[in-house]
């Protein structure tokens, strides 16, 4: 069967790659284009751990044909630290104790950052909605809800 | 394995590909068709797209509302003109499920999934379908009966007609996880009131039978009369009459029926 040619945006880079009929776009960032932090979890929607942004909406990319982001542009944690400084959200995961195993962290953190986006200053309430796609089975949430809310805050160390 | 896409310009030419290939399903927003394919279905070969604007088209500004098949709930909850559909979509998944899903693939959820469509059943909604035959307009209710043989035809919108008041549409959701998880049992209720009596009840049910489905029987013990505690009662008494809940997961068949009654009662008494 042929492969498609795919164009996109990538963390801010064009990107183009050949891919498989009914690819889907977690396969096509960590097996195509080699970004590993969009975890596979359940390949159902289940879980979270592969949500990226598109266009910066979020999105579960193993639920997503590959070939129906052409031309758009892909955020995924790959491109969230900024050079040889963390993001404030990632500072604020890692001071508040918010990742244990670590899994489920890039799915939180661009679910965050999605929430962020859109609203800087969320109540409790908007972040627990935020992940409520995300499931955690370490922290219990309430490290990741406070990291967000410190994030958000602007309550974060350098 | 890999399938072949294609994709369309318009819905008729992507309806056209549908009806001709059995093996072949309409991709909305994914939640679905690729879960399937994740899964390795290999009873698809073929997906089926439509890059057609008409399908992410809201018409709410009259009494006749109209929702292209491939609006996302996320739309949908964005749009204030349709307040009455924002707690049914709020209801679904996370907010990535939202930016995704679709509500005329909504119409084709499983259990315990097609919340959306259950308040859609309760407000007699009207699906507008392309198949090899053409275009025509379905009761929600047929729609839903004959769905498992509706894979080869292209949902395009679904039109229903706006509640006269907030107290005349109710939805309640039960779910173990909060504010996301799949359903214990799903409950619409359109009450139009006329003269201080209900005329035209209609009540939804969803993870109550194979598909959602009409409470008929709570419907007649509520039809024509005031929603007083003694109507109520007997609504609820009568929820269970007609359905068929399976045992999954999020509860057993038994749980379900014990619930439903409950549940309908405080719906209908609007009681959190």
């Amino acid at each position: 069967m042929s492969k498609i040619p795919l164009q996109f945006r990538h963390n801010g880079r064009d990107v183009a790659i050949f891919v498989d009929g009914g690819t889907n776009l977690l396969v096509a960032l960590r097996e195509l284009i080699g970004d590993m932090t969009p975890k596979f979890g359940c390949g159902q929607g289940g879980c979270g751990t592969c949500s990226v942004l598109i266009d910066g909406e979020l999105h579960l990319s193993c639920l997503t044909l590959a070939e129906t982001v052409a031309g758009r542009s892909i955020e995924t944690l790959d491109g969230m630290k900024q050079g040889p400084n963390l993001h404030p959200l990632q500072r604020a995961f890692a001071d508040n104790f918010a990742a244990q195993c670590g899994y489920c962290t890039p799915g939180m953190l661009m679910a965050a950052k999605a929430l962020l986006d859109r609203n800087p200053s969320p109540s409790r309430d908007e972040v627990i909605e935020a992940i409520s796609g995300n499931i955690c089975r370490c922290t219990g949430y309430e490290p990741i809800i406070n990291a967000i809310l410190a994030a958000a805050g602007g309550r974060v160390s350098a | 394995m890999a399938v072949t896409v294609k994709t369309f310009a318009s819905a008729s030419e992507a309806a056209g590909a549908l009806s001709s290939d059995r093996t072949a399903r309409y991709l909305g927003g994914g939640t679905l068709v690729m879960r399937a394919l994740n899964e390795g279905d290999v009873s698809i070969s073929t997906v089926v797209r439509a890059e057609d604007q008409a399908l992410a088209r809201i018409d709410a500004s009259g009494p006749r509302v109209t929702i292209g098949a491939g609006v996302t709930f996320a739309r949908v909850l964005a749009e204030r003109d349709l307040g009455f559909l924002h707690a049914p979509a709020r209801s679904i998944g996370g907010p990535a499920v939202r930016n995704m899903g679709t509500v005329g693939g909504n119409l084709f959820a499983p259990n315990p999934y097609g919340d959306f469509t259950v308040a859609l059943l309760a407000l007699d909604a009207t699906v507008a379908v392309a198949g090899g035959f053409g275009a025509r307009d379905i009761p929600i209710e047929e729609f839903l009966q004959a769905r498992e043989r509706q894979a080869g035809t292209l949902v395009l919108s679904i039109s229903c007609t706006r509640p006269v008041s907030t107290e005349a549409f109710r939805y309640r959701k039960i779910a173990r996880i909060k504010p996301k998880g799949g359903s214990v049992i799903t409950l619409a209720a359109h009450l139009p009131i006329s003269g201080g009596r209900i005329a035209g009840a209609r009540i939804a049910l969803g993870s109550m039978a194979p598909t959602q489905i009409r409470a008929r029987a709570a419907e007649r013990a509520l039809e024509g009369r005031s929603l007083d505690a003694a109507t109520i009662a007997a609504a609820a008494s009568a929820a269970t009459e007609g359905t068929s809940p399976s045992d999954n997961a999020l509860g057993s068949a038994w749980y379900r029926r014990e619930i439903v009654g409950v549940h309908l009662r405080r719906l209908l008494s609007g009681q959190e």
